[in-house]
């Protein structure tokens, strides 16, 4: 049975970066265990020795020549950010480190 | 942070089994990013070399650099990998600044390439370091730090860069490295440049770990004789092969002083610093993100067909560990002897130098010699230094003639290296070549026996030894370009 | 002129060949009909009346000179606001993309442009496509022309709506789980789901990489065939497109619109029968389709496909799981919104605080859905079970396509609802899609015609075929169309 809780929601919507409120955590917790008590009749089917699809058309070894195309022109790339600074996208302080 | 004392490194050692492990990530040298036509070329104005696709702007789509995935295919051949008949590329969902999809697109339980070996050779032994998988990623932006130290603590903001995200990164990961001991150290640094070497000889990357093009993580866990492996912590920012022996030899004596304490091992990351060669806590990875893994949905599988993975592998050069034991013996050196030639990363420019027509002796004394020391005091990688393969052999070339000694080689590699021309055209412009007009000679000869009766006496008597004085008197009538045996042989021949 | 607007696409495109009309005189049409109705419908988000009328112009000046044109040259249309249009304000109904002005098109805009097809704007759409009602637009509602009381179904709404008010004679939409379809159901329009691969991905909005769908959203069959071949074909852009030629679609539209139909075999879905929770107006509007269809020759059996009933857990499985990764890039820093810079707060409090403020609640619901079937611990019996299922009804789908030729059903269970009826119980807004989904899980085409009133609003009937025989599809809704005089599509209330 798939029970979600509020913690579990508050969790997740951290991980997704989503600073939701205390009535978002109520209601998505309240709505998430009915679409999990939904969804989760897929694992009725015995499913074992069946592969699972990610694709939905078989096509195999895709690829580009390593030739150049032409990039974005720079003010086009920047257009539309919040904040630039010195040609770079300005963000603030950043608390976290790199992965 | 604990107080307990540090063992020494060799106690440290003795005490506990050390298990290292490697992660290297190469930044391969195609033309295009990974997943877009972008140039990659280093050091071009920030965000000039971005567009839809390694922007992460909305509806863009990727697709795989087919020539990123043959240079992956050749380095996991290389490294004696099985390479993957059917695999997909995965995304690892986290978020951070300088990656612009908030996904790297990467691959997870299907790598490309898996379960290979490498030969290193540490103190006249062979080690097989055990290689785990090969698989290919893209690489992210890069961001300037502004305000505080430049380092993203204490900033105040950040600005971000991406014409290096979506390069094409491979990430080679050894399985853990055990029974090294005291060695391990050495042994991290021998696998890495190993690596360096085969992915160098492969022409796929130019592996500079000053710019970051090939980078490495330690991981480094003790444990006592006979019982389970330790928890191991994972050392970031290792940016040269010294700092790769450094760092492990830092990391053992700190973990095991905590174990001495009774202390348990934080799984973290660390970082190295090189100015101090110590290593300070990052992340923990105790709290570790839950990446999300699942199949790139934009991007089809990649089975690369058997037949061209063999002819693959059929055309790899021949790695740089075969090259050096034939050369060795090609050049009839000692362990010890080629062992300075490659620290003096001189293999290369001795080969062709060889090619370009002079012995392997007189080759390898150019380069080791008085080639080396310009190096040395120039602070110049010996391949940096103004001089061809092909010039020295010309210089070499000229002595064995005759027309130079060894004295006017010196003088003529002067000006080679001051730009003044090939060895032949600074001879010439310089004035500098043998005496061999026997003419000349003979009249300086006589000229210094009628200057000195007294020695030439001496010789007449018997006293061969003492012809010396008569040659120095030559040479420096000569200015140094009289062949000194040749004096010689004149003045004990006039005087006999 | 006014009644240009009531005439079909490829009418205009004859019109206009012919020289009783210019492109001009047809755009400015369509732009009155928006400015007199769109304020009750509200089916655009921008209008570009401007570009739409200089397009015009320039196809007029081609035609003039005599140039060769695309079929549909000079036929205006309305592109579905989750696809890129360079220039163009592309919001995806979202706050998060408010501001945005794309600097690159679409693949299928880049056709269309080429095409010589005026675009008239954008249309509205629930929040990056997530919906069925349109009631998750940032943006506020649309209105059914049939009810103005009523949704225009979703995730297309504003597409079919544009379309049925008579505001563009052709529409892009999308389809992930339905959102074409649908809306052409509940409006007593056209929506057809091309084969996915058929066309480019490119520079549609990702909501779910592995089912999302562009294609056309019209009046009639006829229509929808042109536009099908003005958009659809392989895109080197796309990893995911099929490197094969389109089906000849224009050409199965016209043999169907001759009412011929001997030699079809028609599947109807035994579980989809079973089904209780369609309404009995619509199951007897798509059986008066079964029955005109069987008058044309078709055959008609029962075929099973088991698992059909587990489509729509799966796909709430896995497109929430693809929608968490694909979102993940609206974090403040390289476009889109940015809330709470205030020199006080950390990137990543504004990065939260952006997505907080940017998503609306339903997209909000599925990144926390799919971040949760796709975390450690759940990914195997969530995500990970969806995917087998998705294997288990692509083989239902091959097994039934061993007996029949297409497979037929009502296009969605229930006809239009009334505004707010659904959305406080997510789920019973996600069994609107019931019936569409399977053929997005398969990738197969599927197409949504009208095919009579349920208490005076339209039902859709939906005729399902293999992987690029979209033809199939066509040939057998343009046969049903045949059957109807007048044409629902032609019975649409006039709003005015
Ligand atoms: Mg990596
Ligand atoms: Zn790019």
């Amino acid at each position: 049975m798939a029970a979600i809780s509020r913690d579990e929601v508050a969790h997740l919507a951290h991980l997704a970066r989503l600073d939701v409120t205390e009535d978002e955590l109520d209601r998505f917790a309240r709505q998430l265990e009915v679409i999990l008590q939904a969804v989760q009749r897929v694992n009725e089917v015995a499913a074992d020795d069946i592969p699972p699809t990610s694709h939905a058309v078989p096509l195999t070894n895709v690829y580009r020549a390593d030739e150049p195309v032409p990039s974005l022109p720079r003010a086009d790339a920047l257009a539309g950010a919040p904040d630039v600074e010195q040609d770079r996208f300005r963000v603030p302080r950043i608390l976290g480190e790199e992965e | 942070m604990s107080t307990a004392t540090l063992p020494s490194y060799e106690d440290a050692t003795t005490r506990y089994e050390v298990v290292i492990g490697l992660e290297t990530h190469v930044e391969l040298g195609t033309r295009t990013k990974m997943f877009c036509g972008c140039s990659t070329v280093f050091g071009a104005e920030p965000n000039t070399q971005v567009c839809p696709v390694c922007l992460g702007l909305p509806g863009s789509l990727p697709v795989a650099n087919g020539a990123a995935i043959e240079a992956t295919i050749r380095i996991g051949l290389a490294l004696n990998c099985g390479i993957a008949k059917w695999c997909r590329f995965a995304r690892k969902n986290y978020f951070y600044p300088d990656m612009p999809k908030n996904f790297q697109t990467s691959q997870y339980d299907e790598p490309l390439c898996e379960d290979g070996y490498v030969d290193v050779d540490v103190d006249g032994e062979t080690v097989r370091i055990p290689i785990e998988r090969v698989h290919l990623e893209e690489d992210t932006g890069k961001s300037l730090h502004v305000g505080g130290t430049g380092r993203i603590q204490g900033s105040s903001e950040s600005l971000v860069d991406y014409n290096r995200a979506g390069i094409p990164l491979v990430e080679i990961v050894t399985r853990p490295i055990v029974g090294a001991g005291a060695m391990a150290p050495e042994v991290a640094r021998a696998y890495v440049t190993e690596l360096r070497e085969i992915v160098r000889s492969l022409g796929v990357s130019d592996v500079r770990m000053e710019q970051g093009s090939l980078r490495c993580d330690v991981n480094t866990s003790l444990n006592l004789p006979g019982a389970e492996w330790g928890t191991r912590t994972e050392t970031k920012n290792v940016n040269s092969l010294r700092s790769v022996e450094r760092a492990a030899r830092s990391e053992i004596p700190r973990q095991a002083s905590l174990l001495d304490a009774g202390e348990r091992i934080v799984q973290e990351t660390r970082h190295f610093h090189e100015d101090t060669g110590d290593t300070t806590p990052g992340r923990s990875k105790e709290t570790a993100t839950d990446y999300r893994y699942f199949p790139e949905p934009d991007l089809a599988p990649m089975a690369p067909d058997p037949q061209w993975v063999a002819d693959l592998k059929a055309a790899l050069p021949e790695l740089p560990r075969q090259r050096r034991k034939r050369l060795q013996a090609q050049w009839g050196l000692s362990d010890h002897d080629m062992a300075s030639v490659l620290n003096a990363d001189a293999v290369d420019l001795i080969e062709a130098t060889i090619a370009a027509g002079a012995s392997s002796e007189s080759a390898r004394k150019w380069w080791m010699g008085e080639l080396s020391r310009h190096a040395n005091d120039q602070d110049l990688d010996l391949a940096q230094v103004p001089i061809t393969p092909a010039q020295v052999a010309q210089l070499q070339g000229l002595i064995d003639a005759g027309t130079l000694n060894d004295k006017l080689a010196r003088q003529v590699i002067e000006g080679v290296l001051a730009g003044e021309g090939d060895p032949e055209k600074v001879a010439n412009a310089r004035g500098l070549a043998v005496v061999s007009d026997t003419g000349a000679l003979t009249k300086a000869v006589d000229d210094a026996i009628a200057a000195n009766p007294d020695v030439a006496d001496k010789v007449r008597g018997g006293k061969v030894a003492a012809a010396g004085a008569l040659v120095g008197a030559v040479m420096k009538a000569t200015k140094g370009q009289a062949d000194a045996k040749t004096v010689r042989e004149l003045i004990v021949q006039k005087l006999s | 002129m006014s009644d240009l607007t009531k005439r079909t696409a490829a009418e205009l495109a004859a019109s206009m060949e012919a020289g009783e009309v210019t492109s001009e005189q047809v755009t400015r049409a369509f732009v009155d009909r928006i400015a007199a109705v769109d304020d009750k419908i509200h089916a655009f988000l921008h209008v570009d009346a401007e570009g739409a009328l200089a397009t015009a112009r320039r196809v007029d000046a081609d035609r003039a000179a005599g140039k060769d044109l695309a079929p549909l040259a000079g036929v205006p249309i309305a592109i579905k606001d989750i696809v890129v249009t360079k220039g163009l304000p592309t919001t995806a109904g979202s706050k998060m993309l408010e501001s945005w002005i794309p600097p690159y098109d679409a693949t299928i805009v880049e056709r269309i442009r080429a095409a010589g097809m005026p675009i008239l704007g954008k249309t509205n759409c629930d929040e990056f496509a997530m919906g069925s009602s349109t009631e998750y637009s940032a943006y506020g509602n649309t209105f059914n022309p049939w009810d103005l009381e009523r949704i225009p179904g979703g995730s297309g709404g504003g597409s079919s709506a544009a379309v049925a008010a008579r505001m563009a004679p052709l529409a892009i939409g999308t389809d992930t789980g339905g959102s074409i379809r649908q809306p052409g159901a509940v409006t007593g329009t056209v929506g057809a789901k091309p084969t996915y691969g058929a066309n480019s991905r490119y520079g549609l909005i990702a909501f779910s990489s592995s089912l999302d769908t562009p294609g056309p959203v019209t009046r009639t069959m006829l229509d929808a065939a042109m536009l099908h071949e003005v958009i659809c074909g392989h895109d080197p852009r796309d990893s995911t497109s099929i490197p094969q030629p389109v089906p000849p679609v224009v050409e199965a539209a016209r043999q169907g619109l001759s009412g011929d139909l001997s030699g079809m075999r028609l599947g109807i879905i035994k579980e989809f029968a079973e089904e209780k929770g369609a309404e009995p107006g619509v199951v007897a509007a798509f059986e008066a389709g079964v029955e005109a269809l069987a008058k044309l020759g078709a055959t008609i059996e029962e075929v099973s496909c088991p698992h059909f009933t587990y489509a729509l857990p799966a796909y709430y499985l896995i497109s929430p799981s693809e929608c968490s990764s694909n979102l993940a890039r609206y974090d403040s820093v390289r476009y889109g919104l940015r809330v709470g810079d205030d020199g006080q707060h950390s990137l990543e409090e504004v990065m939260s605080a952006t997505r907080e403020a940017g998503f609306g609640p339903e997209v909000k619901r599925r990144i926390i859905l799919g971040t949760y079937a796709l975390s450690a611990g759940y990914v195997d019996q969530f995500y990970g079970q969806a995917q087998k299922v998705r294997t288990l009804i692509t083989r239902d789908f091959e097994a039934a396509y061993s007996k029949v030729d297409a497979l037929v059903s009502p296009t969605t269970p229930f006809v239009a609802f009334k505004f707010g009826s659904r959305t406080a119980d997510p789920y019973q807004m996600y069994l609107a899609d019931l019936f569409t989904i399977p053929s997005n899980l398969s990738g197969g085409p599927a197409i949504s015609v009208p095919s009579g009133l349920s208490d005076g609003l339209p039902a859709g009937f939906q005729v399902m075929a293999p992987t690029m025989r979209d033809d199939v599809a066509y040939r057998v809704c343009a046969a049903l169309e045949s059957t109807q005089e007048p044409r629902l599509s032609d019975m649409i209330p006039d709003v005015v």
